[in-house]
């Protein structure tokens, strides 16, 4: 495991939101979470960032502890974060937004822009557009591309298909598969659960802050429990 | 004996003008400590009230003046009801405008109308003598203390040096016992207020407005009747100084009196708290009031002393929201937890 | 840029501009006295020492700027705008008294002698050599900040910054670094137009930045927090009407025109003319 949460407790002054969770992300694995609203889903990526301090348990990552460091520390050591709303700089253009992803890099970026422009041809074409004047789809695209320029190993999405069309949902899940299949570490944190599952290699399913399940994505599918629960149709 | 007097005498002056900075800052309270508004131009509604207060009740303009309005030399309790109705009037309309601007634009529209304000009362000479302000503005009861004190003094020649100091003072202590029983009085007021249902809503406001909103409530509303009341009580403060100060003109309402200091007691004491308000008002004039002892002895400047005076006060506010950001007397409920955040 | 990046209306910036006057008031002193030569460059009213001076000032200015923020704004970031506010105010305050209790109220002056105002021909307009070049200089720190923001990597991190603090942190941005660069620009900014005010007006006082809040703040509300640009358009307009109200207005109310235009673009339009939040 690439990374892993170790028995984490955390919460926001007094109130603990999650109660003992573990879990991991090995190399190159898509790992979902899923579960309904107020689980805890948001508030363990936060913690695994570094934007929320667990009063219990550890974070570790490549065989390093990380529970309790800045974000901008996380950051470095590999693991980049695509939020759920307010992802992208609005004001400035594609390419600039990919600049700042690659701010931290102490080498030429410009090869990693390359590759990262192979995985979204379509930002290659608008580079020089204010991100604020691009669609919901491409916003979201731009939102990933910047997270992948430090070419991190594991990658944290917030909702990635959050206020997508369907047909948007699709596409930002095939180049989740695409990001995936080029070595980096997928785990995300989803409402639509079906389809997150359908790609993902292993799935949790979180409830009231506790791990309900732990399975394949296809395993959980088919699972009768986590369907009435969690999957509603 | 005769240098007690002499203290005790400056104590009630001190406390008389402590105590109109109180009453400004209990309208502050209201404002900000109970309802969040940001308010930077307290020295707006004061200045309203005072001129008010003084142009109703005071002398009519003499040969000299460019003033041209006012002097009714109605009764000192008319002019401080003028004081109130028109500070309310004006805080209403400001109120209107600019009440549901995002609190840090409140605070630049306020100063800026604390600034236009301050323009005409400085320019418009037809209503405020420029420079020149309003003289001779009659204190309540004045006349009849005065001559009550004299005759008495007369009847008794031969009490000795420092009693008739000590008596001699005896309108000051009058009006120092106004100013308390005007204080006590606000005092009670916001006290009650504030745990009424009606004050529960500006509490709520203040903590988070759209929490306000969805119950139901006119925010705005609410908010207006805020302002509107903390403002009057601010134009209350100028009658009581213009009466007291039998002078006024622009510049004793100047940003630095007027606004910043009533921050910073608001802000030492407690915002939010009554008793907080009170305390802060006497305790950062009693600072202010310090230093102007402590720079005689340096051998510095009138205009050195106080800019030393100001640095003074300035780092105590920069310190107070460093080191114990909810004020002496803490708050009563939201306020540091803003500033814990 | 400061609003905007640091989330709080920074009611110092008048007198950091004020420091930054008389700071090159100091330097200019100090270079006189050493001795450097003071003869005007050709039409323009005053020499070397004056140039030295102001780029003096500015460093000196951005450096007391940052300072104020590590001592002061940044413990109390994690606070609300509000109580940044106050502090600014109270900061502004301390700044005005201790300028008043090192020089004095009285207004000083960089040079003393009076200079007239020169016809340019083609345009029909008196202007004097000094304003030509309070214009040019203008010009050139507009283009400068441009650059910088536009082109630099510091600059666009500024403007991400702005855009959105935290996504800023999350990509690796060092943000403190960022609040620094932001805090000294603007002050070295505020200290240029300090100087080139004492320039055109001859004199300066204690209290000319503080004076200058309300119209600084009329122009950026009115051009929209967070884009610089918009703020410079605002500070055109603001400027240029307060100098055309003086037509039908007494000067006195020159302010007073400021902040009417700031209310009107408050109440009808809180973004201002190019904001972008």
């Amino acid at each position: 495991m690439i990374l892993e949460a170790r028995n984490i407790k955390a919460g926001y002054g007094e109130v603990e939101i999650l109660h003992g969770i573990s879990m991991g992300v090995d190399k190159a694995e898509i790992i979902s979470i899923i579960g309904p609203n107020g689980a805890g889903k948001s508030t363990l990526m936060k913690t695994i960032l570094g934007l929320l301090k667990p009063t219990h348990g550890k974070i570790i990552f490549d065989g390093d502890d990380i529970t309790g460091l800045s974000p901008d520390k996380i950051v470095r050591r590999g693991i980049c974060y695509v939020p759920q709303t307010d992802n992208v700089f609005p004001s400035l253009t594609v390419e600039e937004n990919l600049e700042m992803g690659a701010f931290i890099r102490k080498d030429d970026f410009k090869p990693r822009m390359k590759e990262v422009y192979g995985i979204f041809p379509d930002l290659k074409e608008a580079k020089r557009f204010r991100v604020r004047k691009l669609s919901g789809g491409q916003r979201q695209m731009v939102a990933m591309a910047r997270a992948l320029m430090l070419d991190p190993q594991v990658l944290l999405l917030d909702e990635p298909s959050a206020s997508l069309s369907p047909k948007l949902v699709k596409l930002i899940f095939e180049k989740i598969v695409e990001i995936n299949q080029s070595g980096v570490g997928v785990l995300m944190v989803e409402q639509n659960a079906r389809k997150a599952l359908k790609l993902c290699h292993r799935g949790y399913v979180l409830a009231m802050g506790h791990k309900k399940f732990e399975d394949t994505g296809q395993a959980l599918l088919n699972n009768e429990k986590v369907g009435k629960l969690y999957l509603g149709g | 004996m005769d240098t007690f007097i002499g203290i005790l005498n400056y104590l009630v002056f001190f406390a008389i003008t402590a105590g109109i900075y109180a009453v400004l800052c209990l309208g502050l309270n209201i404002q900000w400590g109970y309802t969040g508004l940001f308010n930077i131009g307290i020295a707006g509604f004061y200045a309203v009230g005072a001129y008010t207060s003084a142009l109703l009740s005071g002398p009519p303009p003499g040969p000299l003046d460019w003033r041209t309005v006012g002097g009714f030399q109605l009764p000192w309790v008319v002019g401080l009801l003028g004081a109130i109705i028109a500070s309310g009037i004006i805080a209403f309309f400001i109120g209107l405008l600019t009440l549901r601007l995002k609190e840090d634009y409140l605070a630049i529209a306020t100063i800026g109308i604390a600034e236009v304000i301050r323009l005409i009362l400085k320019n418009e000479g037809w209503l405020s003598n420029t420079v020149w302000g309003i003289k001779h503005i009659p204190s309540p009861l004045h006349q009849p203390i005065k001559a009550g004190v004299s005759s008495f003094l007369k009847g008794h020649p031969q009490l000795s040096p420092w009693l008739v100091h000590f008596i001699s003072n005896a309108y000051n202590w009058f009006y120092l016992a106004l100013v308390l029983v005007i204080l006590g009085l606000l005092y009670w007021t916001s006290e009650r207020s504030i745990r009424s249902p009606w004050g529960r809503v500006l509490r709520t406001i203040r903590e988070d407005e759209a929490v306000a909103a969805v119950s139901g409530k006119n925010v705005f509303s609410f908010k207006l009747q805020s302002f509107v009341l903390g403002a009057m009580v601010m134009g209350m403060a100028g009658s009581l100084y213009a009466h007291y100060a039998k002078f006024i003109d622009a510049s004793s309402f100047e940003p630095l009196y007027g606004t910043f200091f009533i921050w910073v007691m608001l802000i030492v004491g407690g915002s939010g708290n009554s008793k907080g308000a009170v305390l802060g008002a006497f305790v950062v004039w009693g600072i202010w009031a310090g230093t102007e002892f402590l720079t005689g002895p340096l051998a510095l400047s009138g205009a050195q002393a106080g800019a030393l005076r100001v640095i003074v006060v300035g780092v105590l506010l920069e310190l107070t929201l460093l080191l114990r950001p909810q004020g002496i007397l803490g708050e009563e409920k939201i306020v540091s937890r803003m500033l814990k955040k | 840029m400061t609003y905007r990046i640091l989330n709080f209306a920074n009611f110092s910036h008048g007198d950091i501009m004020s420091l930054g006057a008389f700071l090159a008031l100091v330097s200019l002193a100090l270079l006189r006295g050493l001795g450097i030569p003071d003869t005007p460059f050709g039409p323009l009213s005053f020499g070397l020492p004056m140039v030295l001076a102001f780029f003096i000032a500015l460093l000196l200015t951005a450096l007391a700027a940052i300072i104020i923020d590590r001592i002061l704004y940044r413990r109390l970031r994690r606070t609300g705008p509000i109580i940044l506010l106050i502090a600014a105010v109270g900061m502004a305050f301390c700044l005005r008294n201790i300028i008043q209790f090192i020089w004095g109220p009285q207004p000083q002056y960089y040079i003393k002698a009076i200079q007239i105002a020169r016809k340019i021909p083609l345009l029909g307009i008196r202007i004097k050599p000094d304003e030509v070049f309070i214009i040019i200089v203008v010009a050139l720190l507009v283009i400068g900040l441009h650059f910088f923001l536009q082109k630099t990597k510091m600059g666009k991190a500024m403007r991400a910054a702005s855009d959105n603090m935290e996504l800023a942190r999350v990509s690796g941005i060092d943000t403190e670094k960022v609040i620094m660069w932001t805090w000294a620009i603007a002050a070295a900014l505020a200290a240029a137009g300090g100087i080139l005010v004492g320039i055109e007006d001859k004199f300066i006082t204690p209290d000319m930045g503080w004076q200058m809040l309300l119209p600084i703040f009329a122009a950026v509300i009115l051009g929209g927090i967070g884009n610089p640009y918009g703020a410079m358009a605002g500070g055109m307009i603001i400027g240029l009407s307060g100098e055309i109200s003086t037509a039908f207005i007494s000067t006195a109310y020159k302010p007073a025109v400021a902040f009417i235009i700031m209310v009107i673009v408050l109440i009808i339009k809180p973004r201002g003319l190019f904001g972008t939040r």
